[in-house]
């Protein structure tokens, strides 16, 4: 078992922490006593006893364990980057207790029986994995895979992943055909042909660095498309990683229309901007593009607003030879669960945002997303939770990281708030070592 | 002995101007170097310099060699098709093994924007841009510059145009950072769609209409027109480029003043440029190529030279 990880045994009895739990309305003072991996009492002051071991959590947050509706892992066919294993641990040290896997992988996740395999694959691992299937058989664009199969199977949601679906009468079905299963459709919003090879956002520092541009236009124009096929279904869109000011005009439009849109944003398009590709550093290289600071500024309003839903990470693991080539052929993505909260409890602080909406972020609202029965923070419930201090100052380091790939444009940074301990599925998690 | 400071030629825009100049003041030396009957100097002796050319080229790289050798430098070259690169031949790799034979400078072409620059992180001796994809290609540049100081002995507040596909090209980018860190006016004139959005956020003016440009100049640089550019579409017919952004004699003749007319090479007749004007008197292109070999052995003197010469 990785260092800090320990099968939950005996009392433990979390003492003096804030107690937040958005999915029952509760905020208050509470001490939790947790035997064997269960909850079982919460209460304003439990007297201390001999055989407890006491986790202080004085200035600290205890609340649900958070959702990520956008991961990679890469099993199968690319496990030399990550294994539903090793993602799974980066997610724990993260605070992700549960996590959405994209299809992307060799072979695509577009049958039931290879949603079952990513399920049985993670029997063992802290965290519960709600797999996404392929839209399109093969990620190939042209049919609808076995949607209802692969919901009965446990998928949650239906995704292409990176590749867009370009032909718009199979989204249409898609988005018709979803609704039947209660699912959203996620399509990656960019019209390939405006990307036209862009390796950057279009904008003054592409032009600085000589590098083919990619517009905010590749982004809005395919999330209008697909928002207009979704308005006239009835259907209902989830847009990933939202990168740019235009595409946030488009879902608001359409929002207040009425249309069912939800949308998430990464860490990274939320806290950085196109200035650090200033010396062409690859693993700032993903897709859509981080954008400039306008962008970015509109992505914190959005976030602010609620026109944003929910964070995701798009966590986008990479080998090193992925990465350290030239700018063109280095891979698109970065990893983010472990950072996740740190850089975005900084970004949004700063920004004057209350810690309980920053916490909704990863939880409640993602969680909204996929409809899925989350699991409480209750008297005889398995104990699924976080204990977070939202002022602990720390450096996102190399040496840290607990994914099997090392890719993110934040090593080095000052992060602010940390998740201190997960427990999920029976373990405790010292996310610390 | 002069002295710049940067370590490495990576592009213009982070260089001073205090160095371009000085790369320029140093290359007239060299020039006069060129007109001697024995025209090499030993300041290089025993320096090692190799040539990666990942890219295909003709001019910039026999330039480069013969600033080497006529500098005394040991020189070794190293080319690979830009189909090596395509199939994702690890540039980390090439350089490691160059770096163990222990190489005093690397001249790099490469296709991809900043290749230079992540070569800079693998080796520690000096690093000279021969052209990085659609980024920067500074030695180009200095040699424009050197040209233009050459024909009117200075380059501030001069009107200097650049026409042709400055989107694409790496020689309009360099040229833009080292002329308006010169103090030069630089005006750009290109089909709409080929021009980066907002460049003039880099001080620079555009134009789409050619004869404007002609008026405004001292002297224009034409860009050649990569015949790659056309059949996708951005450029809808030789006749038609010609037509609206062809340096003709017959349009030059309908103004009155007498400009400059530079060309970095190799020249499509009958495309961006008419025959009569890159072969007449109006036209410096000859002596930017001359330039070339002496701006280049400047800039590998300064970057690599203990030894004074005279």
């Amino acid at each position: 078992m990785s260092k800090g990880l320990e099968k939950n045994k005996g009392f433990i009895l979390l003492k003096g922490g804030r107690f937040y739990e958005p999915f029952l309305s509760i905020d208050a003072q509470n001490d939790i006593l947790i035997k064997d991996g269960i909850i079982i009492k919460i209460d304003k002051n439990i007297k201390e006893e001999k055989k407890y071991k006491i986790i202080e959590c004085k200035n600290n947050i205890i609340t649900n364990g958070f959702l990520d509706l956008h991961v990679h892992f890469r099993e199968p066919g690319f496990e030399f980057k990550e294994t539903i294993e090793t993602g799974s641990l980066s997610a724990f040290y993260g605070g992700f207790t549960r996590v959405c896997t994209m299809p992307n992988t060799e072979p695509v996740i577009d049958s039931p029986e290879l949603i079952k395999f990513i399920i049985e694959q993670s029997k063992d691992t802290p965290v519960y994995i709600h797999p996404i299937g392929a839209i399109t058989k093969g990620q190939k664009g042209l049919e609808i895979s076995e949607i209802g199969e692969m919901v009965e199977a446990g998928a949650v949601a239906i995704s292409d992943d990176g590749i867009p679906v370009k032909n718009s009468q199979v989204l249409r079905f898609a988005l018709e055909y979803a609704k039947k299963f209660n699912i959203p459709v996620i399509n990656h919003a960019e019209d390939n042909c405006l990307v036209n090879d862009g390796l950057m956002h279009e904008g003054e520092m592409s032009t600085k660095l000589g590098l083919p541009g990619n517009p905010d236009i590749a982004e809005s124009a395919m999330v209008y498309r697909d928002l207009s096929i979704s308005e006239y279904v009835g259907g209902r869109l989830h847009v990933p990683h939202v990168s740019s000011f235009k595409s946030l005009e488009v879902i608001k439009m359409f929002r207040k229309k009425g249309v069912n849109v939800t949308a998430e944003v990464t860490p990274h398009h939320l806290s950085l901007t196109d200035n650090i590709l200033k010396y062409y550093d690859t693993n700032a290289k993903v897709a859509p593009p981080i954008r400039s600071s306008k962008d970015k500024k509109a992505l914190i309003d959005a976030v602010k607003s609620g026109l944003i839903d929910c964070i995701a990470t798009d966590h986008a693991p990479h080998a090193v030879e992925d990465k350290d080539r030239d700018f063109k052929h280095a891979s698109c993505g970065m990893i983010g669960l472990e950072s996740a909260f740190g850089i975005v409890n900084k970004t949004l602080a700063a920004e004057k945002v209350d810690i309980a909406d920053i916490i909704n972020l990863f939880t409640v609202n993602p969680s909204r997303v996929i409809n899925i029965v989350p699991n409480l923070i209750k008297e005889g419930n398995i104990a699924e939770l976080n204990i977070i201090d939202p002022s602990c100052k720390w450096t996102f380091d190399e040496k840290s990281i607990k994914s099997k790939s090392n890719n993110s444009a934040l090593l080095g940074q000052e992060m602010l708030g940390r998740v201190l301990f997960s427990m999920n599925k029976g373990y405790i998690l010292d996310c610390k070592v | 002995m002069k002295r710049i400071e940067t370590k490495h030629l990576l592009g213009l825009e982070n260089v001073s101007s205090k160095d371009i100049e000085t790369i320029i003041d140093v290359g007239f030396t060299f020039r006069e170097v060129l007109e001697r009957p024995i025209k090499k100097v030993p300041v290089l002796n025993g320096k090692n310099i190799v040539n990666l050319f990942f890219e295909n080229s003709t001019r910039t790289k026999i330039s480069f060699e013969l600033a080497e050798k006529r500098l005394s430098a040991d020189v070794t070259n190293f080319s690979a098709s830009s189909s090596s690169v395509e199939k994702g031949e690890s540039l980390r790799d090439t350089i490691q093994n160059i770096h163990v034979m222990k190489m005093d400078c690397v001249v790099m072409r490469h296709p991809i924007p900043g290749s230079c620059l992540q070569l800079s992180n693998y080796v520690d001796v000096p690093i000279v841009n021969a052209g990085d994809g659609t980024h920067e290609h500074p030695t180009q540049a200095l040699l424009d510059m050197m040209s233009i100081k050459e024909k009117f002995g200075k380059i501030k507040g001069l009107n200097i145009g650049i026409v042709g596909d400055i989107l694409h090209s790496r020689v309009a980018l360099s040229n833009i950072f080292g002329l308006i860190k010169l103090g030069a006016n630089v005006k750009l004139c290109a089909p709409p769609h080929l021009l980066q959005r907002n460049i003039e956020q880099h001080g620079v003016s555009v134009t789409y209409d050619v004869d404007e440009l002609i008026d405004w100049a001292d002297a224009v640089n034409v860009l050649r027109i990569q015949r790659e550019r056309m059949g996708v579409g951005l450029i809808p017919s030789i006749r038609e480029y010609r037509k609206f952004f062809g340096i003709t004699s017959e349009r030059l003749n309908r103004h009155k003043k007498e400009i400059v007319i530079m060309h970095p090479g190799p020249i499509n007749r009958g495309v961006e440029i008419d025959s009569d004007v890159a072969d007449g008197d109006q036209a410096i292109i000859l002596d930017q190529v001359l330039n070339g070999v002496a701006v280049r052995m400047s800039v590998l003197y300064l970057l690599l030279g203990s030894k004074d010469f005279e």
